[in-house]
């Protein structure tokens, strides 16, 4: 299949369909690039060696041949031959009744190969880990749940992936038909109009009526899913459409995948941003989601090193490496303030970058707003998420008007600027440039030195400091080819200020929605994709985090999930305690800790949970918890061994808040 | 994996009872009100800063200037005002933060 699928994706990325945007930019130009399904320029994951059967091999031409027994066959079966024209790796789910006869048809019809089932203990673990999945290997992997109730489940889960502009194939059961349907639960689980609850944060979805209806918004969905900015896509699939045979001499075609090309920002902004950026004293570019992928990496350290412009990396997603000498994301307040151009890429909070605010009691107990940036500063944005807003959820965030403002993928349109702001930048600046170049160099060494020397208070501390923690796991991993599946933010970002993260799949960026609980599964779905890279997977593991699911410690441990879980446990929901003791002091008061060490309400602790005894309940390796820093080197070097072996392991930690 | 855990399981762990911040015998009173306060939820149990609150200790500023700030801060941090945090109590703080030991240097673990 990864054959059949390989040489012919080599002829669809020359025939990318000339899609421009989706006809709401004037201008919009096609890309030259790459199509999404191709674009992190890795080796195939190694489980897509399949062979094609005969229907797949007839989908790339279009049409499937009719079997012999073919008047016997499911619906469904026809369904998993839709899904291996689409050359899925994985499917996640947690079984239902509304899925029972494609559940079925992919496991004994298709082989449970193309894609593999994975077995997952609530709808919000799948997501997450189809949207961690995702940011290793830019595939997307349906996720199959039950109708209404297992759709409620996956909400929180689609929002986040949402945010984060992350494509996820979201496939619901139901049962349509009223007359015909089980009288019962599955009533109870049936709906008019199941996509309903995720319309706002989901970019399309269909609930087909045939099943040629179904092949084709499969395909459609994955296409649009698969257009920057990527998003959520919903399929609801009814159960009588799945469970009956299809009809005698039906013909049945399953269309072609062929990729859209990105959609460009408009040539004549591009040349104007150009100029102002090549004339700037000081540019600053800020990067958020910039990078969709490894070239997008690329193309932002290119950019940056043709004006020796500073990067601040907002780490949406990995956009310059840590140890660049422009990455200069520690003083990002600084340099905005000092910018005359300042240049966002998919920022996610434009308004948040460059105006300051302050959660005080000042402005009638508002904050203080203040600009960041000098009233003469020109910001230029480059955006594809302008192509697509919705009104309920707010991720579209403060209002921030710009000097030049492009809807269009960066990532597609930086070759472009980048060939622009070579031509625009005038000879007599080289000298100017050497001596930025210079002046960032000195900056980003001192900065070095102030982290390290930072690291070291405390370093005996308990709760451990999480810079002992950071700095006691990068011994152990810095030999291995390691991957971060978790964010850094709340361990005071150490691994970002201390290691060199200069690959792409070294990190993946956060939640985007910030809904709690994302972390565990999307470090789980990470893992399992950097398996099939033979990459070592760690996890810092937020407490609060993992206990909103810690069914995925299963999933990671049934199915062979390698991956280092190093638990960052404060023993609260550590925002949440901030929050009550701000509220507190505005209000004059004392925060009541009821007997523990944080507000009431705030604490996990009073019985502190045994991560190590909850992790090796679901059949992973575990020690801890682990609380004088001495301990904590052989701890990790044992776990290290247990990932390298092929297995999960998780190592508990007490350690301090942040 | 039970076995090894089980092997494994000879590397002794103090499993805390109770809070892990409770101030042991060995602390002043002014970490206790460290603690008690709050302060170490942005700044660390010791002081030594963290994402949400810069370092206090080693070498925290001089007990006016101090005092100064968390009376009337204006900024990111929420000012502890007298009638909820004694000056006392303050005082106790700051000889808590004044007592650290100063950082180790950890550039050749970090940076070899
Ligand atoms: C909710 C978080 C928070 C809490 C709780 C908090 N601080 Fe702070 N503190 C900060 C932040 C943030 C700053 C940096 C200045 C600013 O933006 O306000 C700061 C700054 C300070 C400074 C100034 C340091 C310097 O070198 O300029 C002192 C002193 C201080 N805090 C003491 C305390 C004490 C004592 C307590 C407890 C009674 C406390 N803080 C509780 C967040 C906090």
């Amino acid at each position: 299949m990864a054959n059949t699928r390989g040489s012919s994706r080599r002829v669809f990325l020359k025939t990318v369909v000339a899609a421009g945007a989706t006809g709401t930019v004037a201008g919009a130009q096609v890309a030259n690039a790459a199509g999404p399904a191709e674009h992190l320029d890795l080796p195939p994951p190694k489980p897509s060696a399949l062979p094609p059967n005969a229907q797949v091999a007839a989908a790339e031409v279009g049409q499937v041949p009719n079997a012999p027994e073919e008047s016997r066959k499911p619906g469904s079966d026809f369904m998993v031959d839709v899904m291996k024209s689409l050359n899925f790796d994985y499917l996640l789910t947690n079984p239902a009744s509304s899925v029972r006869s494609f559940h079925e048809s992919l496991i004994n019809y298709g082989g449970n190969k193309m894609p593999e089932m994975l077995t997952c203990m609530h709808e919000e673990s799948a997501i997450g880990m189809a949207h961690g999945y995702f940011k290793i290997t830019g595939k997307p992997i349906p996720v199959l749940v039950h109708g209404t109730v297992g759709l409620q489940h996956a909400t929180m889960g689609i929002f986040n992936a949402w945010c984060d502009r992350v494509p996820i194939i979201v496939i619901g059961g139901n049962h349509l038909d009223a007359a015909t349907r089980p009288p019962g639960v599955p009533t109870f689980h049936a709906a008019q109009d199941p996509n309903a609850i995720i319309r706002d944060f989901t970019k399309w979805d269909d609930q087909p009526v045939s099943l040629n209806h179904f092949a084709q918004s499969m395909v459609r969905a994955y296409r649009i899913a698969m257009t920057p900015p990527y998003e959520p896509v919903a399929i609801s699939l009814d159960a009588g459409l799945q469970e009956v045979p299809y009809p005698k001499g039906e013909k049945l075609q399953i269309p072609k995948y062929v990729a859209s090309a990105p959609p460009q920002a408009d040539a004549a902004a591009l040349r104007e941003a150009a100029k102002l950026l090549a004339e700037a004293e000081n540019p600053v570019i800020i990067a958020d989601r910039a990078a969709r992928t490894p070239a997008g990496m690329r193309l932002v350290t290119e950019l940056a090193e043709t004006l020796q412009a500073p990067v601040v990396d907002q780490l949406g997603r990995l956009n310059i490496a840590t140890n660049h000498y422009l990455n200069q994301s520690s003083r990002g307040r600084a340099l905005v303030s000092q910018a005359d151009v300042v240049l966002g890429l998919e920022l996610s909070d434009f308004w948040g970058t460059v105006n300051g605010y302050i959660d005080n009691e000042e402005n009638h107990g508002h904050g203080i707003q203040e600009r960041g940036t000098k009233p003469s500063a020109k910001l230029i944005s480059i955006s594809a998420t302008e192509l697509l807003s919705k009104s309920n959820f707010q991720d579209f965030q403060r209002f921030q008007p710009v000097d030049i403002g492009m809807a269009g993928d960066a990532e597609a349109s930086l070759p472009l600027l980048i060939e622009y702001v070579k031509s625009a930048l005038p000879a007599g600046k080289k000298d100017a440039l050497s001596q930025r170049a210079e002046r960032h160099k000195k900056a980003w060494a001192e900065n070095r030195a102030r982290s390290i020397a930072a690291a070291g208070i405390a370093w005996d501390a308990q709760p451990i400091s999480t810079a002992r923690l950071c700095a006691e796991i990068w011994n152990q991993i810095k030999g291995e080819d390691w991957s971060m599946v978790s964010r850094d933010s709340f361990h005071s970002s150490w691994p970002t200020r201390l290691w060199p993260f200069d690959k792409y799949y070294q990190f993946i960026g956060a939640s985007g929605g910030y809904g709690v609980g994302y972390g565990a599964p999307a470090a789980v779905g990470a893992a399992l994709a950097n398996r099939a890279f033979g990459r070592f997977s760690l996890n810092i593991q937020s407490d609060g985090d993992l206990m909103y699911a810690p069914g995925v410690l299963w999933t990671a441990a049934h199915h062979k999930i390698p991956m280092l879980n190093v638990m960052h446990n404060n023993r609260g929901y550590h925002q949440e305690v901030m929050h009550v003791q701000r509220m507190s002091n505005r209000h004059d008061r004392v925060a009541n800790l009821g007997g523990g060490s944080v507000p009431v309400g705030t604490g996990i602790e009073n019985p502190n949970i045994d991560y190590a005894k909850l992790a090796s309940s679901l059949g992973m390796w575990s020690a801890g918890p682990i609380t004088d820093p001495k301990d904590l080197a052989p701890a990790l070097k044992r776990a290290v061994e247990v990932v390298k072996g092929g297995e999960p392991a998780l190592v508990d930690v007490v350690c301090q808040p942040r | 994996m039970t076995r090894s855990f089980l092997q494994f399981a000879s590397l002794s762990f103090a499993v805390l009872v109770g809070s892990s911040l409770q101030a042991t015998a060995a602390d002043d009173t002014g970490h206790a009100q460290f603690l008690k306060y709050g302060c170490w939820q942005c700044h660390g149990t010791e002081g030594q800063g963290t994402s949400a609150g810069p370092k206090l200790a080693p070498e925290p500023l001089p007990y006016e200037a101090f005092s100064a700030f968390v009376r009337s801060s204006s900024r990111q941090m929420p000012p502890f005002r007298e009638q909820v945090l004694p000056d006392q109590d303050l005082q106790a703080i700051h000889a808590y933060l004044s007592s650290r030991p100063p950082a180790v240097d950890v550039k050749k673990f970090i940076d070899p």
